[in-house]
């Protein structure tokens, strides 16, 4: 079964999806992403999309549910590189994917996490929230 | 003044989930061949897959068919989603934010319409649903 | 019955044209500004040529007709040059008319004994006239709305200028309305921006749009939960107290964006955001 790589970064997972996903694929990933987290013991999960032309509701969702799994399992999520008709799609569609980080690239959501890590557990309320 | 017309109509099934990729990279080739901007381009493509799913979802999946239309100066893209699917029984109701009796988010139907310029529904409970959405090139 | 006065009328083809010019001599003294006297002969003339040319007893009734092509087409480049030339719709109307006047009159006279002959062939006559005029009015109106949904085009570029005001900080002033459609503008430039630049805060300035009502604050909603989607903050400045005021009375929740009054406010939260400080240099001593 074709499966989305994810690599270990430190203390952070990186996934960059290269491909439009099928619904399969996407599913897959979610359950990859949260072993993973749980083996490794991750903080933080970095999803790269920059090479996604689309994300529907069902891929929204799917990110969604990575995040809000996550979190409870003490790690962050990042979205980076959304392209700029994918968010402007994403807000007309209604999902405004609250609850998720988003970061311009790598670079920048590595550098999100990071400052998160040390600001700790008490400054959860950045404007990035809701 | 005006370009030449071209004259696509074509039929695609959607009976699996790998058919959604296939008919959203179809609808994106044609959209870029009369011109339509990217973002438009992706509003369409995110509804298409949307109505597509939800085809496949809830009506044991169906026919999409493409088509370029004309209206005066307008040119644009009107796809057809048909399935012999159960029906909706109340469409206004699948018609509202969050609204779902199936595994999705009940963002599709309402979404869909917010991503196109016209969008008309048809649904007989125990017959099957035809959706219909129609994107303008410029808007 | 039709043959005969398309023929009847082709044989009286001079005096027709003569007839028209005149016309058009005591008519349009002001558009005499604008062609001299040589220049109308020859295009009228050219225009009375193609019409005995194209015309024949079956088109009369069907103005689509193929055969009638050079025809319109010959009219839609007269009315496109003459409105260049500085005509108004009217003049260029009351040209073509005064053709039928031309017509009528000549028919008038040839089949003066019979008046139920005379009475079809002038309606014929008046339609097929009628019909070029409608044409005429056609491109002239097809004319103006091209330029005018060019120039609506380029309003929409060049009032939306991204302008990067820091390394990493855009700021975008809208000037004027924003609805659905230039809000989809200012969405795209601002999010490209963002990209090209890889900046991290943007400043949407308000202070040249005239009134924010519901749907101008759901259009900024979007904007910024669009930014926020591509990893960039937005700020909303340039909140006018007449907007304050109508946001506050019609009940319009802006609680979830960052607003400043002012784009310098703006700026500073942009440079605090960034860790960024702007202080002023002690001079040293000039002469030491």
């Amino acid at each position: 079964m074709e499966r989305i790589p994810i690599l270990k970064m430190g203390k952070f997972l990186l996934v960059t999806i290269q491909v439009d996903l099928y619904d399969r694929l996407a599913l897959n990933l979610e359950e990859d992403l949260i072993q993973m987290v749980f083996k490794t013991g991750a903080k933080g999960v970095l999803i790269d999309i920059s090479a996604l032309s689309i994300v529907d509701s069902f891929m929204g969702k799917i990110i969604g549910n990575i995040a809000g799994m996550s979190s409870i399992m003490d790690a962050e999520t990042v979205v980076v590189g959304m392209q700029p008709a994918v968010a402007i799609t994403l807000i007309e569609l209604g999902l405004p994917l609250s609850g998720v980080h988003t970061a311009l690239n790598v670079e920048k959501g590595m550098a999100l996490l990071e400052s998160r890590m040390i600001t700790g557990q008490e400054d959860d309320t950045t404007a990035d929230d809701d | 003044m005006t370009p030449p017309l071209m004259m696509i109509k074509e039929n695609m099934a959607i009976q699996q989930e790998r058919d959604l990729i296939f008919c959203r990279n179809r609808v994106k080739e044609v959209a870029g061949k009369i011109g339509m901007g990217l973002v438009n381009q992706t509003k369409l493509i995110t509804a298409t897959s949307e109505l597509a799913r939800n085809m496949l979802i809830y009506g044991g999946g169906g026919i999409m068919r493409l088509e370029i239309i004309t209206r005066g100066k307008l040119e644009g893209i009107q796809l057809t989603f048909e399935d012999k699917g159960p029906g909706i029984a109340d469409v206004d109701k699948a018609m509202q934010d969050g609204f779902t009796t199936g595994r999705t988010l009940g963002m599709g139907l309402p979404g869909a319409k917010r991503l196109v310029n016209e969008f008309s529904i048809q649904s007989t409970p125990g017959k099957g649903t035809t959706v219909k959405i129609l994107k303008w090139k410029n808007g | 019955m039709e043959r005969d006065i398309i023929d009847l009328l082709r044989s009286k083809k001079d005096q027709v044209l003569t007839l028209w010019l005149q016309a058009q001599d005591s008519d349009t003294e002001a558009s005499s500004n604008f062609n001299t006297h040589d220049e109308l002969q020859a295009q009228s003339s050219e225009f009375v040529d193609l019409l005995f040319g194209s015309i024949t007893e079956h088109n009369i009734q069907d103005f689509t007709s193929w055969e009638l092509e050079a025809l319109t087409d010959y009219v839609s480049s007269l009315t496109i040059s003459r409105a260049r030339q500085g005509f108004s719709p009217r003049e260029t109307a009351t040209y073509i008319f005064t053709l039928k006047d031309a017509l009528l009159k000549v028919l008038s006279e040839q089949i003066e004994s019979d008046p139920v002959k005379l009475y079809h062939a002038s309606i014929q006559i008046s339609k097929f006239i009628d019909n070029i005029g409608i044409l005429s009015f056609e491109t002239f109106i097809t004319g103006r709305e091209d330029i005018i949904s060019q120039q609506s085009d380029e309003m929409a570029e060049l009032s939306t200028p991204v302008i990067r005001v820091w390394n990493g900080i855009l700021a975008m002033p809208i000037i004027g309305t924003l609805d659905s459609a230039r809000t989809q503008v200012v969405m795209e430039n601002l999010l490209q921006g963002i990209v090209d630049t890889g900046s991290s805060i943007a400043i949407l300035d308000i202070s040249g749009v005239p009134a924010v009502d519901s749907l101008v604050a759901q259009h900024l909603i979007k904007t910024v939960n669009a930014t926020r989607l591509m990893g960039a903050e937005c700020i909303i400045s340039g909140i006018r107290p007449e907007i304050a005021q109508t946001v506050v009375h019609l009940g319009i929740d802006l609680s979830q964006m960052i607003t400043k009054a002012t784009l310098e406010s703006a700026l500073k939260y942009a440079f605090n955001t960034l860790q960024l400080e702007v202080r002023r240099v002690q001079k040293e001593k000039v002469n030491g």
